[in-house]
């Protein structure tokens, strides 16, 4: 649902971090994107694809890495992996603890790209 | 055939943001002003909840309101009605509001003279939960006709906030909505969130919530 502000901002990174010049095309862009977010792969790229038109991002492909959802347990200080469906039960995979803060899952990152 | 390299970014996607929000929060800070981003779907009550919140506080704090919609004044003029300024931001078919459309929507206003600001966000529990507005605190309402799955179907909302009111309590009866299930649901997402059960509609549950509201507002401004 805001993949287009989200696409907007990609491509401002990226055509910042590839100066003309130096850079003829970008060909692919490496995201690393938190299980958390409602974000649809396909709709990124379709947004991408629109408003490249015209740069030097145009017709790059959009690599996304799904970071997983990662909470550590107050109790034991345990840090584990757990799925979106299993939220509903989550709970300290070393002690079955239920008091847990989020550590990872969250946010949208550009790793790096491939250019030439 | 060309090479291809590879050029390290190494940036957040939101950093534009984030900064702006951050600089907007030491603004508030500045101006000893309280920013309440509230969030909720549709329908889930966040105007009454407004305007049982204006009632309730009108008397300690001075207050105004930032009403976020796509596309209407509807919410704006109920407020306006109160005495209470209202500032309408129109979002344009932007389903959330991000830091900058909420410097926009301050530039109204007179911060210097405010306690306490609280920007109704775009109705949905999706993008909402992404975009730091730069609010001190956010609050969501989960309304009891929605159903107690929400903690499941949008957790991300649920780790941002900082306190959940569950409105429209006095449908309970009606319903099957299973209000320990929820706070459990919640509880596991996020353990430090407040919790509060309300009525817009009888004002139950208002005047607890109100004060929680009080006491952070109080505390920020004498910080």
């Amino acid at each position: 649902m805001h993949e287009l502000p989200v696409t907007e901002s990609i491509l401002n990174i990226v055509l910042r971090h590839a100066p003309a010049g130096s850079v003829n095309r970008i060909v692919r862009i490496f995201l690393e994107v938190g299980e958390l977010s409602e974000l649809e792969d396909e709709w990124i790229q379709r947004y991408f694809d629109y408003l490249s038109k015209g740069t030097i991002a145009e017709k790059a492909e959009l690599v996304i890495h799904r970071i997983p959802i990662t909470f550590q347990c107050d109790a034991c200080a345990n840090v584990f992996e757990i799925t979106r469906d299993a939220l509903q039960d989550m709970h300290c995979s070393e002690c079955g603890g239920t008091e847990c803060k989020l550590v990872s899952g969250k946010g949208y990152y550009i790793k790096n790209m491939e250019v030439i | 055939m060309e090479e291809i390299r590879l050029i390290e970014v190494k940036e957040e996607i939101h950093a534009d943001n984030k900064a702006k929000a951050d600089a907007l929060r030491k603004r508030l800070m500045a101006n000893k002003t309280f920013l309440l981003n509230l969030m909720s779907s549709p329908g889930a009550g966040k105007t009454t909840v407004i305007l049982r919140t204006i009632e309730a506080l009108r008397n300690d704090l001075h207050m105004s309101v930032i009403e976020a919609d796509i596309d209407s004044m509807v919410d704006a003029e109920k407020i306006a009605k109160t005495g209470i300024t209202a500032v309408q931001l129109r979002t344009g078919g932007f389903c959330h509001l991000d830091a900058s459309m909420v410097e926009r929507g301050l530039e109204g206003l007179d911060l210097g003279s405010l306690d306490l600001v609280i920007i109704e966000n775009v109705g949905n529990l999706v993008c909402p939960a992404e975009f730091d507005t730069g609010a001190i605190r956010n609050a969501m309402i989960l309304s009891v006709p929605e159903g107690d799955d929400k903690p499941l179907k949008y957790p991300l909302m649920f780790t941002v906030c900082d306190v959940l009111l569950i409105n429209k309590i006095d449908y309970l009866q009606l319903s099957d909505f299973d209000v320990r299930a929820v706070r459990e649901r919640v509880m596991r997402l996020n353990p430090g969130i407040k919790i509060f059960e309300v009525s817009s509609k009888t004002g139950q549950g208002i005047g607890d919530w109100a004060q929680w509201l009080k006491k952070e507002v109080d505390e920020f401004r004498s910080g």
